[in-house]
């Protein structure tokens, strides 16, 4: 009997182990994970799949949702278990690893010219590890200045444009201008100081992170990269013009103390505009503007959102013609209304739908052209760095425990030894 | 010795903030889910809504498949108690009866096996479960959740046996009852509270679980509810509060019950046994 029961098991055993996946036959089926969210952004991604289903019988493309919360994990799974979806919808600083790990396919070769040649070589850059390319960015959003325009206004101060922004070292003097009786010229959300402070560095020509012609990382922080972490921290430490309150809020924590009138601006992403129509009191008159300028002018690092191939996906070619379906401008144009994002495509862009001043689309359009690979992007061993030594010497900075000697000191001494790890 | 009556009132004191600090997430969940954005965003929160909405239950089940979610993780709740119960019961009757070597080895087995964490097993679970077919099946799910719940109901089963006494199980033997008889006839029925608090433990554990679920199953169709709140969430943290408030307070009802139905049952069996008689 036991002997039986053994053979049973080992039977089992091996028939788990021989399992594979058959050859269907019949139409190509591709699975598309869609990491969109809002209404308006779910209902286009499921129409473009309907179309493209209409008009393709060979290729049947299955919409899948995924989640922003735990994509990361959730696809390293799904690759090591070879049965990730075809088509993969990420941000791009999170397809480092995944480029690295083998798991994408790299689209040289793959995408049409027309595509390759709409999205700007700087977009492009977001998505290039080593030789290749491995996801294709097709919307971005700007940090900017969202604004109590009925405060704006009373007080005078000159309303930055595009065109003529304010400096860091102006809008530090107008938010000081702003403040007081319990009242804030900004409050910045800084629960995650370091894309907004390394993102928004490059306006003054900050780079944090060097390439060597070794190829090697180094981090060295410069005067370029002090100019808005100073901002930042002497308007909370000095002037009292930024709320002290808000150093460790999310964006939408900021939203009730900014609709109740207590801080003139927020910084937060293009985004954000749809929370502000949805849940802003009746009446509240706000305004988009953009960042501070440095000596780089408005420029700003973002991480696209992506579309990606799996390297295991026995139809790239025909997963590449999907992504190039979905991402013609018209297309794009939909995706970005949905998202209240910027499309990365030149086209796009060029549709009158992006510059209108409803809910100033336009003010965010025209900061596109300025918006650039955030500084992180392609280095190895970034997120450790980011959670072991610059977050921790940022929130202390910014919080006024540490000065910025000494940040310098931790972003470089101990940023290296994390990264020296990495490039061995 | 006694306590003072100014003790006492400082014990019920204590005991009364800890109840209001347990119970503040949950109130406030339910506050959340009736009110409209507006007030969602206000600077002065208050705990009735003023203008109360069913607005977010209704977006809630206007983007999201909540009810469909919610018979899938009822499925997966209900295979996970039933298969868990089963299995573990006589596993739980050896281990409380037979004091070996190898009872032991189990024993110490079930603990450090609580200790693993869940992205140290999933991926090779996950190439387990793929050459079984049986990933994005719900039958793959539920013996996930049946691994993983069967620890601690095991923990819990072992102190019931316990209770019972060897006594019963040896005039069982006196008048013919062979091992399973005596398990089936006599023991299993003194066991019935300890085994309704494991299996409604089990649903518990499975009802709740999320990362699991995101991880094994593809199809939108058969994702359970915890994972499909999580559509309420976009890029950088942004929350579509009004619904995911709503949908999480619909989520957490069953659990509730069920907890108010088992809390006395779960720790009368974790307790039973604990003391040597």
């Amino acid at each position: 009997m036991r002997g039986r029961l053994l053979w049973v098991l080992v039977l089992v055993l091996l028939a788990a182990g021989c399992g594979g996946d058959t050859d269907p036959g019949g139409p190509v089926t591709l699975r598309f994970q869609s990491l969109a969210w809002q209404e308006e952004s779910v209902r286009v991604n499921k129409e473009l799949v309907a179309e493209w289903n209409a008009t393709h019988s060979d290729v049947k493309v299955e919409y899948v949702q995924g989640s922003w919360d735990s994509v990361h994990d959730q696809l390293l799974t799904s690759f090591e278990g070879g049965e990730a979806p075809d088509v993969i919808h990420d941000a791009s600083d999170d397809l480092a690893d995944f480029a690295y790990g083998g798991y994408l396919a790299d689209l040289t070769g793959l995408l049409p010219e027309r595509l390759t040649r709409d999205i700007p070589r700087h977009s492009w850059e977001t998505t290039t590890f080593g030789d290749g390319v491995y996801g294709v960015p097709f919307l971005q959003e700007p940090r900017v200045l969202i604004a109590n325009a009925t405060w704006l206004d009373k007080s005078g101060v000159r309303i930055p444009t595009p065109e003529h922004p304010w400096t860091w070292r102006e809008f530090r003097e107008i938010t000081d201008r702003l403040s007081g009786d319990g009242r804030y010229g900004v409050a910045w959300p800084l629960k995650e100081p370091v894309s907004v402070s390394l993102n928004l560095s490059l306006s003054a020509g900050g780079q944090l992170f060097h390439r060597g012609a070794d190829g090697k990382v180094t981090v060295r922080f410069e005067e370029g990269d002090a100019v808005m972490p100073r901002t930042v921290h002497d308007q909370i430490a000095t002037d009292r013009s930024a709320a002290p309150s808000t150093l460790g809020s999310g964006g939408s924590d900021t939203l009730p103390g900014f609709f109740g009138g207590r801080y003139a601006m927020v910084p937060l992403g293009f985004s954000y505009r749809q929370q502000i129509v949805q849940q802003a009191p009746e009446g509240f008159d706000w305004r988009v503007l953009p960042a501070p300028a440095g000596a780089d002018g408005l420029t700003q690092g973002v991480s696209p959102q992506t579309l990606s191939i799996a390297q295991d996906s026995p139809h790239q070619r025909e997963a590449a013609q999907f992504i190039d379906f979905v991402l013609r401008p018209k297309n794009m144009v939909r995706l970005a209304l949905g998202d209240w994002m910027l499309p990365t495509g030149t086209e796009a862009l060029k549709d009158p739908a992006l510059h209108t001043d409803e809910h100033d689309w336009a003010t965010g359009t025209a900061l596109a052209g300025r918006l650039r690979p955030a500084p992180a992007q392609s280095v190895r061993g970034y997120p450790e760095f980011k959670d072991k030594v610059a977050t921790p010497a940022f929130q202390e900075y910014y919080s006024g425990a540490i000065g910025l000697s000494e940040l310098r000191t931790r972003l470089e001494r101990d940023g290296n030894l994390v990264l020296a790890r990495y490039q061995r | 010795m006694r306590t003072s009556r100014t003790g006492r009132a400082g014990q019920y004191a204590a005991l009364l903030a800890y109840l209001v600090f347990l119970a503040f997430p949950f109130l406030w969940l339910v506050s959340t889910a009736f009110k409209p954005p507006r007030e969602l965003a206000s600077l002065h929160p208050t705990w009735i809504p003023e203008d109360p909405t069913l607005a977010n239950f209704r977006q809630a089940f206007d983007e999201q498949p909540l009810l469909d979610a919610a018979l899938n993780s009822l499925a997966a709740a209900l295979g996970t108690a039933v298969v868990a119960v089963l299995l573990a019961t006589p596993m739980a009757y050896v281990m409380a009866r037979r004091r070996t070597r190898l009872a032991r080895a189990a024993t110490g087995w079930v603990v450090v096996s609580q200790a693993f964490p869940l992205v140290l097993v999933i991926i090779p679970l996950f190439l387990v479960l793929k050459n079984l077919r049986l990933i994005d099946s719900m039958t793959g799910l539920v013996m996930v959740y049946v691994v993983w719940a069967l620890p601690f109901a095991l923990w819990m089963l072992v102190g019931y046996v316990r209770a019972v006494p060897r006594e019963l199980e040896e005039a069982a033997a006196v008048d013919g009852a062979g091992r399973l008889r005596t398990l089936v006839s006599v023991t299993a029925p003194l066991l019935a509270p300890g085994l309704v608090a494991t299996a409604l433990f089990a649903f518990v554990t499975a009802w709740n679980e999320f990362f699991f679920a995101l991880v094994l199953l593809k199809t939108p169709e058969k994702q359970t509810l915890p994972v499909v709140l999580t559509h309420f969430i976009g890029a950088e943290g942004v929350v579509d509060l009004g619904p995911l408030a709503a949908a999480a307070f619909l989520a957490t009802l069953p659990s509730l019950v069920v907890f108010a139905l088992i809390q006395r049952r779960i720790t009368g069996g974790m307790l039973t046994g604990a003391v040597k008689s």
